[in-house]
């Protein structure tokens, strides 16, 4: 029912859609905004942090919130508002290396996988498949596994363990952006395949892949902090969120605020990155937002 | 139907060998190597010696495709091979450990279950007023939380403040009642989400229009009519987070000190216990991939338009 009564209008409103500046809703402004903030935080960081994140001070040691450390500070007192301002540096850098590698990975082998067709695309799909058969955390603890603990070797294992989903995408969008008729008048016209992948299919692949990263930054976030938390991820001194929560955990009893904290700067990063996303999928693709709010 | 689960029963064997081959080239080619970290963990000094008679033991020396096979032979006899640091076989101890993480992710499963289908009836019934923002506001909560942060604060209250429930261990159901939820949240709310949504699309049909004209009562309207149609797109959802179930369950053991391979695993890992990885990757695997094809199953069961055409979308 409502695809009839919305099919008239669809045409006129996809057309004007990217023209007309609609104005963003509230929780897209927040997200936005937030997202803004911790990324200024995060490359900041060393100028605008109150301490030195790794200075120990034991005379210092689990001390509350102060004006001194606005936060309080940890069990080697260390100053938690630095720690977790350098952390916002360390997740988010690991997050814009794992969205680069994911980029360049989904867009290299789902693209060659759709162009090519044939028996190529074939075994690269039936690989992509495998991939996808092993659930994404225990993919991501068997490469840390493979490539050994560390914050290169996570950065690398959650990108290698997500590229699959994102090779299909890719391959998927290529194949329905091939047949359309102004990839197909290039080709008429002699433009080399190269070319018509690059000027005609890549820029609607990139919107599309830019949508999804931002839904997936989030999850992202939190498989770093989950691999960190476990002490396969960044290594003890470094000031990273999972680390911090983890260091806390013996806390608990005594100074549970110790744990608040970088939970808090978790849950605030991945919160606006997902209204982020969200907002970017309902401004770009209007048939999932109709799909979502139903 | 019985078609249908044989064919599906038919390719596991095959989805199980593509997975084990990319899982030992990933292990051969990636860095590191085995002889190496087998004589770190059984603290001989790595001579030059010491790890070409390491590489033979191991069957390094041999080309990759013998390597495979032989892998693959033993494993047919289940012989996963030994582990690194004890010397134990690997798929005993892993086995030992499984029933903990069983358990832990059934109750997951449960609780998703129990929480998010009232929790999306009742949004859907209140649309866009309280229930329906608080559903949306749990599920927003639901998908921004780290699950590992969330099994602390749950520590916190249940235990540090109140004393209600047992910080850690496995003793008994209320020792399961914590890790359980921090490890079902996300899937619930994810859920709860998802069945407010079909409920809504289902609401809009003819079919339910008619069941309310026929002068049928609201309850047997949303439960034999709405509800009924909306629960399929709940199994597919099921179905997608079994996964992240999986993975949040193996999280969890290590902050409730839950005695299950999540723990066993993370140590391996921190080892490179590589036979131990190796299995775990596979046996995990293994549990994902019937997990799905119970889903599948059940889908197939439930949604006749798949059931009656033979074969269902993989």
């Amino acid at each position: 029912m409502t695809a009839a009564t919305d099919a008239e209008p669809a045409p006129a409103a996809a057309v004007a859609a990217p023209g007309r500046r609609r104005r963003w809703p509230w929780p897209a402004r927040i997200g936005a905004g937030l997202a803004v903030l911790l990324v200024l935080v995060a490359l900041l960081a060393p100028l605008i942090a109150p301490h030195d994140p790794a200075a120990i001070a034991l005379t210092e040691r689990l001390q509350g919130p102060s004006a001194a450390h606005w936060l309080g500070t940890d069990h080697l007192g260390r100053d938690i508002l630095s720690r977790l301002m350098h952390g916002a540096t360390v997740s988010l850098g690991a997050v814009a290396v794992i969205l680069t590698l994911i980029v360049v990975l989904g867009i290299g082998i789902g693209g060659l996988s759709g162009l090519i067709g044939g028996r190529v695309d074939a075994v690269i799909m039936r690989g992509c498949d495998m991939f996808l058969t092993i659930p994404t955390f225990v993919l991501a603890m068997f490469m840390v596994g493979v490539l050994g603990t560390g914050l290169v070797n996570v950065v690398l294992a959650i990108a290698l363990s997500h590229w699959a989903w994102y090779a299909r995408l890719v391959r998927g969008l290529v194949l329905t952006l091939k047949e359309r008729e102004y990839v197909l008048a290039a080709r008429v016209a002699g433009a080399s395949r190269l070319r018509v992948f690059a000027e005609h299919i890549l820029p609607g692949v990139f919107a599309q892949l830019v949508v999804l990263l931002t839904l997936d930054i989030g999850h992202m976030i939190l498989h770093v902090a989950g691999l960190s938390f476990l002490g396969l991820g960044v290594t003890p001194p470094t000031a990273e969120w999972g680390v911090m929560i983890g260091d806390a955990r013996d806390f608990i009893w005594t100074n549970p605020l110790l744990l608040v904290w970088p939970g808090l700067a978790i849950l605030v990063t991945v919160a606006a990155f997902n209204l982020l996303g969200d907002a970017l999928r309902d401004a770009l693709d209007p048939t999932l937002q109709a799909e979502g709010d139903a | 139907m019985l078609r249908y689960i044989l064919g599906r029963l038919l390719a596991l064997p095959f989805i199980l060998l593509g997975v084990s081959l990319v899982v030992f080239l990933l292990l051969r080619l990636g860095r590191g190597d085995p002889a190496v970290d087998y004589l770190r963990l059984s603290q001989i000094p790595p001579t030059d010696e010491a790890v070409a008679a390491a590489r033979v033991m191991l069957g390094l020396d041999r080309p990759l495709p013998e390597q495979f096979l032989t892998w693959l032979w033993n494993a047919l006899h289940l012989d996963f091979g030994q582990s690194f640091v004890n010397r134990r076989p690997v798929l005993d101890e892993l086995l030992y450990y499984l029933p903990a993480t069983l358990q832990l992710g059934a109750a997951a499963l449960a609780v998703t279950l129990v929480v998010s289908v009232p929790l999306g009836i009742w949004a859907a019934r209140h649309r866009d007023r309280l229930p329906d923002q608080i559903v949306r506001g749990i599920a927003f909560l639901g998908v921004s939380v780290p699950n590992f942060w969330l099994g602390f604060l749950l520590v916190l209250l249940f235990s540090v403040w109140l004393g209600w429930l047992p910080p850690m261990g496995r003793d008994g159901a209320t020792s399961l009642l914590m890790p359980a939820f921090a490890a079902a949240f996300m899937s619930l709310s994810i859920n709860a989400r998802m069945l407010r949504a079909s409920m809504l699309e289902t609401a809009g049909q003819r079919h339910v229009l008619y069941a309310r004209l026929r002068g049928l009562s609201e309850r047997r309207v949303v439960g034999g009519h709405v509800l009924r149609n909306a629960l399929l797109p709940i199994v597919t959802a099921v179905g997608m987070h079994i996964g992240e179930l999986i993975g949040g369950t193996l999280v969890i053991e290590n902050i409730f000190g839950w005695p299950g391979v999540g723990r066993y695993a993370v140590s391996a890992i921190y080892n490179r216990d590589y036979p131990v990885i190796q299995c775990f990757t596979l046996l995990m695997t293994l549990i994902f991939v019937l997990c799905n094809l119970v889903v599948d199953i059940l889908y197939a069961w439930l949604d006749p338009r798949i059931r009656l055409k033979g074969e269902a979308p993989s």
